[in-house]
């Protein structure tokens, strides 16, 4: 009885997006007497950060700090239409439907720190911290709360503006099967190695070292946290968790946490990544979605490394000790005979 | 060109806005919610997985304290439906609380009110029921085998694709390119299914308004998609619901699924009480969707050299007893089901299968994890046969840009190769010149 090592690797692809399109979200914007910007929508956080990355595309398309920036979603009396969050879809959606809100309230924007400064529009510039400016005259400046102040209570103007993204929507040539299933694909490859203890079966995740390719990472932290929680899912996918531990059998299903095993802290492997980034062409500033994708290429990456070890490919989920013993002993009693 | 980033606010990590809160517990979720004389809703769930209902009695139920009123399948104005009909899937199949005929084990077939939680688990424990149990079907090839017990009210356990039994995609002829091949290698691979988990259960509060309206607390994913599904089963206009949302304690796909909001509503009508709805732990482990257990057969024709001719795919999505998001799901597979690789023949049917499992539905990955997971396993099959290094065999056939799909769409953003490099130079896997020199730009295979 000994330890076996193995490594294995898997490559993937993940589309942005709802399949075959046709789902719309919309942005509405609207600043207020002193310039904060509410970005008003219907799209839900999971957990992930939608929040913070929508507020971070609004804030870059408007040329205003982020902190003057909010969003306020999800109530269907005051937001606009969104599909919602799945399919990784929100960011490059919703995002884009807050490119286009931000392209029109900074137009109306420009057009009052304009008349504020006696100058032409297209002379102006934002400068990330509150403020407009002349190009090239820093001195003719405004802040952005007195051109608020100035749109409402002197022009009688809104600085606000509206968006909508929606891909049209494809459909299915039922005999051939063609189709427009993305807006984007992003990629993702993972190297996986793992220990096999042929007494016991069990299988120990050494490492994931993996590369996500990502279009661009808006927000790295929050891209990273969605690698390491992928990459733990997947492992999870891979060796431990079903709802019917005999599938297609539905006695045994686990009821609660005890007993619909999961990793603990004790089992994270060392996780590993770097982020490429090669802008898409459709998505707000060349992002992919990545939320869904990083949870499958650790699966069979792991199994690979498992065949790779034991030399006998287990193509059943998961890939419990059970299997792992069983497939050791068929592959021995083979070689015997 | 500057090294400094163009941007001002993206490309940097600002600190999730409400990281501190969810830290700490003051973050506000569905649970927080309470309304002065609010009422707990429990289901009364089917103990098997293919019943005919003979009967339902209450009375031992309405004797419970605190017992306020129960809901069945005649109270709800359009019981059979199907989650996707917003956008034009059919037919109607789904019961929102069983009459007839229970199709899976934890189906509701009744809902119980009450003035507490506990009460409401009594009283919904108390409910007594007259099943006529029915022969079942659990494997998604059997239940396709002629004489299989039939799960669907039309007579087949397959969902229908424009006339055909399954979604299919067709590029080239891949039958005869496999004909033509040096061999051929197959392989079957099965996926688990898997719950969400998330550690905020799926759940909501209706509470009636004075105008008439009902508010609807509620930690979908899709607020609108939620509010216009239960517009649809109750028969009301959606002007009159606001769905009030966007905190979720984790999604992973389950909470696209239109489960507790129409009963919570309906409720919530009829009582004139605000209604609380919330899984326990155990509906969402056996009661709520799971990822489709996908049993996948894959039939390569690959050349001596290596050179993959012709991919066929047969995958059976296990639906369960009601399809939900799985028509869509199928499609994405289908999609998807031949591999970030440029294969010339390809053929395709992934078949949405009804069995008497408990329903499974969109989950991350929908579609296209189970396809990664078993076209991954089905390289390094092939690779392992051939004694071809699995980098190789991948790359070598990674599609490229100005590829077309087998969906026929031609690839203007692939990136394979130049993930699988970075990949490979994190974990210090050494390639060749020849598979260092590839780019997705160029189909040039190296000398």
């Amino acid at each position: 009885m000994s330890t076996l090592r193995g490594r294995g690797i898997a490559a993937v692809n993940y589309p942005t997006g709802m399949n075959l399109g046709g789902d719309p979200s919309q942005a509405l914007i609207h600043s207020t007497p002193t310039g904060a910007f509410m970005i008003t929508l219907s799209s839900t956080d999971l957990g992930q950060g939608l929040r913070t990355v929508m507020a971070q595309i609004g804030a870059e398309a408007l040329g205003v700090p982020m902190e003057t920036v909010h969003i306020d979603t999800a109530d269907s009396d005051t937001g606009p239409h969104c599909m919602g969050t799945f399919a990784s879809r929100a960011t490059h959606r919703v995002g884009n439907a807050i490119m286009a809100a931000a392209k029109e309230a900074k137009e109306a924007l420009m057009d009052v720190a304009a008349d504020e400064l006696e100058a032409a529009p297209e002379d102006l510039e934002t400068d990330g911290e509150g403020n407009i400016r002349v190009v090239g005259v820093p001195e003719r400046s405004i802040s952005v709360t007195d051109v608020a102040l100035a749109a409402h209570f002197k022009h009688g103007r809104t600085l606000s503006g509206r968006g909508m993204y929606t891909k049209q929507k494809s459909e299915v040539d039922p005999e051939t099967g063609a189709m427009d299933p993305d807006s984007t694909e992003a990629h993702a490859c993972t190297v996986a190695e793992v220990e096999v203890d042929t007494e016991t079966g069990r299988v120990r995740v050494v490492s994931l070292r993996s590369a996500y390719e990502v279009g661009r990472a808006l927000n790295p932290a929050l891209v990273q946290g969605q690698i390491t929680g992928g990459a733990w899912m997947g492992m999870s996918h891979a060796l431990y968790e079903t709802t019917a531990p005999y599938y297609p059998a539905i006695d045994h299903g686990p009821e609660d946490f005890t007993h619909y095993l999961m990793p603990g802290a004790a089992e994270l492997p060392e996780i590993e990544s770097t982020i490429l980034e090669m802008p898409s062409v459709n998505g707000p500033f060349g992002m992919k979605g990545v939320g869904e994708m990083t949870a499958n290429s650790p699966i069979p990456a792991i199994a690979n490394a498992i065949t790779d070890a034991i030399g006998v490919q287990i193509t059943e989920l998961p890939i419990t000790p059970e299997k792992v013993l069983r497939a050791l002993e068929d592959s021995d009693s083979q070689e015997a005979a | 060109m500057s090294d400094a980033k163009p941007f001002d606010v993206i490309g940097r990590s600002h600190e999730r806005r409400e990281a501190r809160g969810h830290a700490t517990g003051s973050t506000l979720y569905v649970d927080d919610v309470s309304y002065p004389r609010m009422c707990h809703m429990k289901a009364v769930r089917s103990p098997v997985p293919h019943a005919r209902i003979r009967g339902v009695d209450f009375s031992e139920a309405e004797r419970v304290p605190g017992f306020v009123t129960h809901l069945t399948a005649d109270d709800v104005p359009k019981n059979v439906y199907t989650i996707l009909c917003l956008i034009g899937v059919e037919p109607d199949e789904e019961q929102v609380l069983a009459s007839e005929r229970v199709r899976y084990k934890g189906e509701p077939i009744a809902m119980v009110v009450a003035e507490t939680e506990e009460a409401a688990f009594e009283a919904a424990a108390k409910v007594k029921l007259d099943l006529e149990e029915l022969p079942a079907v659990f494997d998604v090839e059997e239940a396709l085998a002629p004489g299989a017990p039939i799960v669907t009210h039309w007579g087949s356990n397959y969902f229908v694709y424009e006339g055909h039994h399954c979604r299919r995609v067709r590029y080239g002829d891949a039958p005869a390119a496999r004909e033509q091949a040096d061999r051929v290698i197959t392989g079957r691979y099965q996926m688990s299914p898997i719950e969400h988990a998330p550690v905020e259960p799926t759940g909501c509060i209706a509470k009636p308004e004075a105008d008439g309206r009902v508010t609807v607390h509620t930690n979908t994913q899709a607020i609108f998609f939620s509010l216009d599904n239960t517009a649809i089963i109750l028969q009301v206009p959606p002007h009159k619901l606001r769905f009030v949302g966007g905190t979720v304690g984790g999604g992973f796909g389950g909470k696209v699924d239109v489960i507790v909001e129409p009963l919570a509503t309906l409720a919530a009508m009829r009582t004139g009480r605000p209604i609380k709805y919330v899984y326990t732990r155990q509906e969402e482990m056996q009661v709520s969707s799971t990822r489709s257990a996908n049993r996948i057969y894959i039939t390569d024709g690959i050349n001596d050299d290596g050179t993959i001719v012709s991919r066929e795919v047969t995958s059976y999505e296990d639906a369960g007893a009601y399809s939900r998001h799985t028509p869509y799901g199928c499609t994405k597979h289908a999609a998807n089901a031949a591999g970030p690789y440029t294969i010339p023949n390809v053929s395709i049917d992934v078949h949405c299968v009804y069995t008497n499992r408990t329903p499974s539905s969109a989950m991350r990955g929908f579609g296209v994890t189970e396809a990664s997971f078993a076209l991954e396993m089905q390289m390094d099959r092939i690779a392992r046969e051939l004694s071809i290094d699995p980098w190789e065999l991948r790359m070598r056939h990674a599609y490229r840009n100005g590829d077309e799909r087998p969906y026929r769409k031609t690839t203007e953003d692939a990136t394979l190769i130049e993930t699988m490099l970075a990949a490979a130079e994190l974990a210090g896997v050494e390639l060749s010149a020849d598979l260092r020199a590839m780019s997705s730009d160029d189909r040039g295979v190296p000398a």
